[in-house]
């Protein structure tokens, strides 16, 4: 069995289960948030439950517009905060609360093996660390809230193996980015990303939560990477006394895979994906005139702590261009905090870059920084859909870090060796 | 169950921002999410279609987030099913969980905008009065028609749990 199988296996207490199969299976974790939260309460109240299954095993994380942008996003974080009060769940008032897949493996609230199901899309980045976790809707939500289980057919895999050497500049982003070029926004549909191969055994944890995170971009049920040392060290520093186990956490050599492709890393330079699907991957070199009037740099895909240095160290080069808004949304309070600590956030102010707090914001046209007609922005964020950071006759380009970071310099979209070396 | 409705014909890849931008995401009244169903992709389409209507899609429809405002906002502006040559898996699941029917045939390829369809959901069947025609499809498995029989999750869940505590 492949490792997303096994863990599928032990939660449906079955010896195995077989792709296209459906399963009945208990859950470690349960996520909604403040967009998808309130439909999952209406449901919950709806049908007349008294009871959650697990208080402790729920979490409510408002992060979407927050700190509450309007009067009715207000209201909808209210329904999380009663309903968490009343029902004993977590919830994260703002000043603890950050972007939920940013937050929660912070918390130590995520491991492997464990099967998490968030009523929010990017519920697959918790594959990073080994566990099988999967985006689903509100009503999922009502209804694991209250029996503490989901239905699921079980995916096949699609196998990625990456060899070679990553250039300079270089992440997890670009790597999935050009995963996601090669198979399409529906290449592994219904499926499950697994990542392997020596450039995965050497990839930091947070370029892991990168790639698992934009699995759902191709398609996937679940993204994920079996865990290792970088995984047992990450969860370490924020599991007190932390020990891996189930041990048995690696797709079996015999695993029957319905797709497998090898990616030779040696090839690919930093990525932009061109608006309106994120599998409109290229060079960034092939792209580098495009005016720009913003950037963001933040989200459940690039907000973590080292993106925010990896971008900073590009800053120490220049200034933000006269014509460009940049917009830093430290994904967690933690990560803000730290950012402090290590003087990032002192770069990002001097090179003219505003600070946002923690939320998700503009990455959906939210609120703090939101696009008007025919502007273009460069976004460490996951998706370029039409009209996703604002007005329809708005552009997105995704790309990594240190990208935006140049691009912002520039007033262009601009590759970092033109900041760094020039 | 049958249902005959108007065909309204969408392309590749629809999103979820298509089917309900995110701007509408601060409130959870369905007729509100109605009233904005498909508006950056086709503005006029909700003023001009009527109750019982279909959707038609090609591939990968309800692609990007988990927001089940999608299959609500689409549910709430009176359409009565949407068929699509394939459905991106989460608007799948939310759908047949709040109840909207889906049909994921690659038939629908050939189903045009203006087409009046016949759909008969025990039979598998979909009569095209337009083209003169019929496409069958293979149904959904036995887990999926009990969901699909019970009238969604919520139903399943208070049958199964609540009722029997
Ligand atoms: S940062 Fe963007 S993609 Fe991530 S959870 Fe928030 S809205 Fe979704």
């Amino acid at each position: 069995m492949t490792i997303t199988e096994k863990i599928l296996a032990h939660h449906s207490h079955q010896e195995k289960v077989t792709p296209g199969e459906f399963i009945e299976a208990s859950v470690d974790l349960v996520l909604a948030n403040d967009v998808t939260g309130p439909l999952a309460i209406q449901e919950f109240e709806k049908i007349g439950a008294t009871k959650v299954f697990n208080p402790a095993k729920i979490v409510l994380v408002p992060d979407h517009f927050t700190p509450c942008k309007d009067i009715r996003s207000a209201e909808l974080v209210k329904k999380l905060r009663d309903f968490s009060r009343r029902y004993q769940v977590r919830f994260f008032e703002i000043g603890q609360v950050g972007i939920e897949h940013a937050l929660l493996p912070e918390l130590g609230l995520v491991q492997p093996g464990q099967l998490v199901i968030g009523a929010d899309s990017h519920t697959c980045t918790y594959g990073a660390l080994g566990a099988f976790a999967t985006g689903v809707g509100s009503t999922d939500v009502a209804a694991a809230m209250i029996t503490g289980r989901i239905w699921l057919r079980v995916p096949a895999t699609f196998k990625f193996t990456y060899h070679g050497q990553r250039q300079r500049w270089v992440g997890g982003k670009d790597l999935i980015l050009y995963t996601i070029s090669r198979i399409g926004v529906d290449g592994a549909r219904y499926q499950t990303m697994e990542f392997t191969g020596p450039v995965i055994d050497s990839l930091p944890i947070d370029d892991r939560f990168t790639m698992a995170n934009m699995a759902i971009e191709a398609g996937a049920k679940n993204g994920i990477i079996a865990p290792d040392e970088i995984t047992l060290t990450y969860l370490k520093s924020v599991i007190t006394a932390f020990k891996m186990e189930p041990a048995d956490l690696r797709s079996d050599l015999d695993s029957i895979y319905c797709q497998q492709i090898e990616i030779d890393v040696n090839q690919i330079e930093p990525q932009i994906a061109v608006p309106p699907l994120p599998s409109n991957s290229r060079s960034v070199r092939e792209l580098t005139g495009t005016r720009i009037d913003q950037v963001v740099i933040g989200s459940c895909t690039n907000g973590r702590l080292s993106d925010l240095e990896k971008a900073a160290a590009v800053f120490l080069h220049g200034k933000v261009h006269p014509e460009v808004r940049t917009i830093i949304i430290p994904a967690t309070q933690n990560v803000y905090y730290q950012a402090v600590k290590k003087g990032l956030i002192d770069t990002f102010l001097t090179a003219g870059c505003v600070i946002s707090p923690p939320t998700c914001g503009p990455c959906l046209g939210g609120h703090m920084g939101v696009l008007a007609k025919g502007e273009v922005a460069v976004a460490t964020t996951n998706r370029n859909f039409v009209g996703r950071m604002g007005h329809p006759e708005s552009l997105v380009y995704l790309a990594n870090p240190e990208v935006a970071a140049a691009s912002a310099i520039k007033g262009r979209i601009a590759h970092p060796e033109e900041v760094v070396n020039p | 169950m049958m249902v005959k409705g108007k065909v309204w014909k969408l392309g590749n890849h629809v999103n979820t921002d298509d089917i309900i931008a995110a701007r509408y995401l601060n409130t959870t009244d369905s007729q509100e999410l109605a009233t904005h169903c498909l508006e950056t992709l086709r503005p006029e389409l909700v003023q001009k279609m009527e109750p019982g209507d279909i959707l038609v899609a090609g591939e990968n429809f309800g692609c990007g987030s988990s927001r089940e405002h999608a299959p609500i906002a689409i549910k709430a502006a009176g359409f009565s099913l949407v068929i699509a040559v394939s459905f991106a898996r989460i608007f799948l699941r939310n759908a047949i969980n709040i109840g909207l029917p889906v049909v994921e045939t690659s038939e629908a390829k050939r189903i045009r905008e203006g087409d009046l369809l016949e759909v008969d959901f025990e039979a598998g069947m979909i009569k095209n009065l337009t083209q003169n025609s019929q496409y069958f499809w293979s149904g959904y498995p036995p887990f999926l028609q009990e969901l699909i029989k019970c009238g969604g999750l919520m139903k399943w869940v208070r049958k199964k749990y609540i009722k029997s505590e």
